[in-house]
């Protein structure tokens, strides 16, 4: 076969693939922005790289986080929401240290879903793991069974909650990759912070979009999840850990 | 006599609970999503069908979503749904129905920001 006949046929190939079989349908669809009239789909699942050796000691991201969300504390460490923190490790033996952001890590098999006795918390379509404070009972199951201590419950009354993120006294509440901002096509704000005021740890993107600049570099740099032996896929990766 | 001072009462109660009925003042928009019959039976109805959509599929439509409800109708004195002549409350204290919306919602509208290029 010489070369142009074989090019000839690679871009009939090519056509037939990208072409619609009928309007608006395609063999192959394409990943991008949603409309507000178009519902989550599985086509996507956003997650977050974290490179922790570009992560030093500020919590911008932290800061970030509570400011977007209108998480505020009432002084009291033990019972106030937290739906991000720094985690510091140390090697013992050689005392090498790292600090860490860690939030709701988004499992594709959550373990907070499968407890959830009235199904409030669940898994959007897009891999986004949330709780539906409408029929939450406050039973706190899936605070125990999130490996990562993510959740976290309301104690107490709130107020100057922000229209964007309803917060309530006796419901369950965790990082929602703040899935306010991700509908309207923006980042979450601890990347948006760490990317402004931090280290430039933290990126965000689908990673089913084999496009994406997170997509890119989880294909050719090693990462690795937390807890990776219990296998539930998380959304969060972390570099240098 | 007697019959007649029961009429008198019956009249100043009747007026009474006129005065009582709920005042407010719409401020922003030209006309609501629906008719006003139709959301003061209904409105209900459309929030809870909305709120499930927005959040279980992300489906962010603006037409019936508490957030749309609040920033025509919070009041511009007090920036709120809630109190004394607030859009909400104001009503649902003459009915006597309690709402647990605004335990979590924020009853103030969202603040405008400059429109991102």
């Amino acid at each position: 076969m010489n070369p142009d006949r074989r090019e000839f046929l690679g871009w009939g190939a090519a056509a037939a693939a990208g072409a619609a079989l009928a309007p608006g349908f395609r063999l192959i669809e394409l990943a991008q922005a949603r409309s507000p009239q178009e519902a989550a789909s599985k086509l996507q699942r956003w997650g977050l790289l974290i490179d922790i050796t570009r992560c030093g000691e500020c919590d911008a991201c932290v800061t970030a986080c509570h400011e977007e969300n209108g998480v505020t504390g009432h002084g009291r460490p033990e019972t106030d929401a937290q739906w991000i923190r720094k985690v510091s490790l140390r090697d013992k033996r050689t005392g090498y240290a790292q600090t860490l952001p860690l939030m709701c890590q988004h499992c594709e098999h959550p373990p907070c879903v499968d407890v959830c006795p009235t199904g409030a918390s669940f898994k959007r379509d897009d891999g986004i793991v949330l709780v539906d404070k409408h029929t939450c009972i406050g039973c706190r199951y899936c605070v125990l069974a999130c490996p990562y201590g993510a959740r976290s419950f309301v104690h107490e009354a709130t107020s100057g909650q922000k229209p964007d993120v309803p917060r309530g006294k006796g419901t369950v509440e965790s990082c929602t990759l703040c899935v306010h901002r991700v509908d309207r096509g923006d980042t979450p704000a601890c990347v948006e912070a760490c990317n402004k005021d931090g280290g430039k740890a933290m990126a965000f993107g689908d990673l089913n979009d084999r496009d994406s600049a997170i997509h890119k570099r989880l294909r050719a740099e090693p990462s690795s999840q937390i807890r990776a032996d219990l296998a539930l896929n998380t959304g969060v990766r972390y570099q240098g850990l | 006599m007697t019959r007649l001072a029961a009429a008198l009462l019956a009249a100043v109660l009747t007026l009474a609970a006129h005065a009582e009925a709920p005042r407010f003042k719409i401020e922003r928009g030209e006309a609501c999503v629906a008719p006003v019959a139709e959301m003061r039976r209904d409105h209900m109805k459309m929030l809870f069908h909305q709120r499930d959509r927005t959040l279980r599929q992300g489906l962010r439509e603006p037409r019936f979503s508490l957030k749309g409800c609040v920033d025509c109708h919070a009041s511009q004195k007090t920036g709120s749904v809630l109190g004394k002549e607030g859009f909400c409350s104001s009503c649902h204290q003459y009915a006597a129905v309690s709402i647990d919306c605004f335990e979590c919602h924020s009853p103030h509208p969202q603040k405008r920001t400059a429109a991102r290029p």
